[in-house]
């Protein structure tokens, strides 16, 4: 693999990362509120 | 993870990013599920908590999304094949197949799973119907069998406002069905005025479609057959009182000009180097159709209160 392909795989793999990580926060936020929509109904 | 391109023999390693997870979701076919998704949603009578209604959309939304996913995962070696679809993340080697395959499953079961746990079972189980009757009934099993398959499988794109409502109400009323039959009758005018002016297309990647396979006048009398159907089944949620003027006069409006657009479609052919305009229209049109009838169907509610479960 050359220096460029490299690059672009860490590029990649990072963006992927925190896409990830910001799905997962939405789905803890997401959780929580539906919790407190629950007790409060 | 990298994928390999599949159709050539020549591989090529490149890494698949987000932007490729997102474009298997089809999101510009997701605009308009969540659309009319969260017009049944705020159209329906009663109330649901603001995050529950959130939710149900966002469900919604992702069980669209993974459904064409699956969609794409089945059907790559087609879309290699057409131009249109040749440069989604599978058939442009972005992306592995089972990768695609494993995330089409995984937010088909979290939207399944999250809606009955959040909102209610009945709607997830109509989510979950409409995530298989999709993947499987019209992707697998009609689309490469039948040039009707654009009829039953529409069916498939016709479950999120019912799905909407019943999130809110929690059961099934006429309302509500109403609202699935008139994106019912909608989907064959509406996709086949496209498959129209992308018969080649179609043609090559062997999908049996009406034009490919009935000819283009018989495609061009059922555009205007079902145009002329679609015309009192948009105003039948009117006619039982479930809903008021504003939808109605809108409806009578919208409608009488969709069929007034599939009259040139249905009354022409189509000749060599033809730019198919009317059918071009048609297609922009039935569009915006669906979007401003969902949106008189809101401000109905809304303005006039009406809604009723009918």
């Amino acid at each position: 693999m050359t220096p460029e392909e490299q690059d672009a795989l860490k590029r990649a793999r990072r963006g992927r990362n925190l896409a990830l990580g910001l799905v997962l926060a939405g789905l803890v936020a997401l959780f929580y509120a539906i919790t407190w929509a629950k007790i409060a109904g | 993870m990298t994928a390999t391109i599949m159709p050539t023999a020549a591989s090529i390693t490149v890494p698949s990013e987000w932007r490729d997870y997102f474009a298997l979701t089809k999101p510009r076919v997701m605009s308009l599920v969540v659309f009319t998704g969260l017009c049944g949603l705020l159209a329906a009578p009663g109330h649901i908590n603001p995050v529950l209604g959130f939710t149900a959309v966002l469900c919604i939304a992702l069980g669209a999304g993974g459904a064409g996913a699956l969609n794409q995962w089945w059907e790559a070696d087609i879309d290699a094949r057409m131009k249109r679809t040749a440069k989604r993340p599978l058939p442009g080697g972005r992306m592995e197949r089972t990768s695609a395959r494993d995330f089409g499953v995984a937010l088909s079961v979290a939207s399944v799973l999250i809606m009955g746990l959040a909102v209610n079972w009945l709607s997830a189980i109509i989510l979950a119907v409409s995530i298989l009757y999709y993947a499987v009934i019209y992707t697998i099993w009609l689309k490469p069998r039948t040039p009707q398959n654009i009829v039953i499988g529409g069916g498939a794109g016709a479950f999120p406002p019912l799905i909407g409502w019943v999130a809110v109400t929690g059961h099934i009323t006429l309302m509500p069905v109403l609202l699935f039959a008139i994106i019912f009758m909608w989907t064959p005018p509406h996709f086949w005025a496209l498959a129209l002016f992308v018969q080649s297309d179609y043609a090559k990647a062997g999908i049996p479609m009406l034009p490919v396979v009935a000819g283009e006048a018989t495609t061009r009398r059922q555009i205007l057959g079902y145009a002329a159907v679609l015309f009192p089944v948009s105003l039948a949620p009117w006619w039982i009182g479930g809903v008021g003027a504003i939808y109605g006069v809108a409806t009578l409006v919208l409608s009488g000009l969709f069929v007034a657009l599939c009259l040139p479609v249905a009354l022409r052919r189509s000749v060599e180097g033809d730019r198919m305009k009317p059918e071009k229209r048609l297609f922009g049109y039935s569009v915006l159709y669906l979007f401003a009838l969902f949106t008189a169907l809101v401000a109905d509610r809304l303005i006039l209160g009406q809604g009723l479960a009918a």
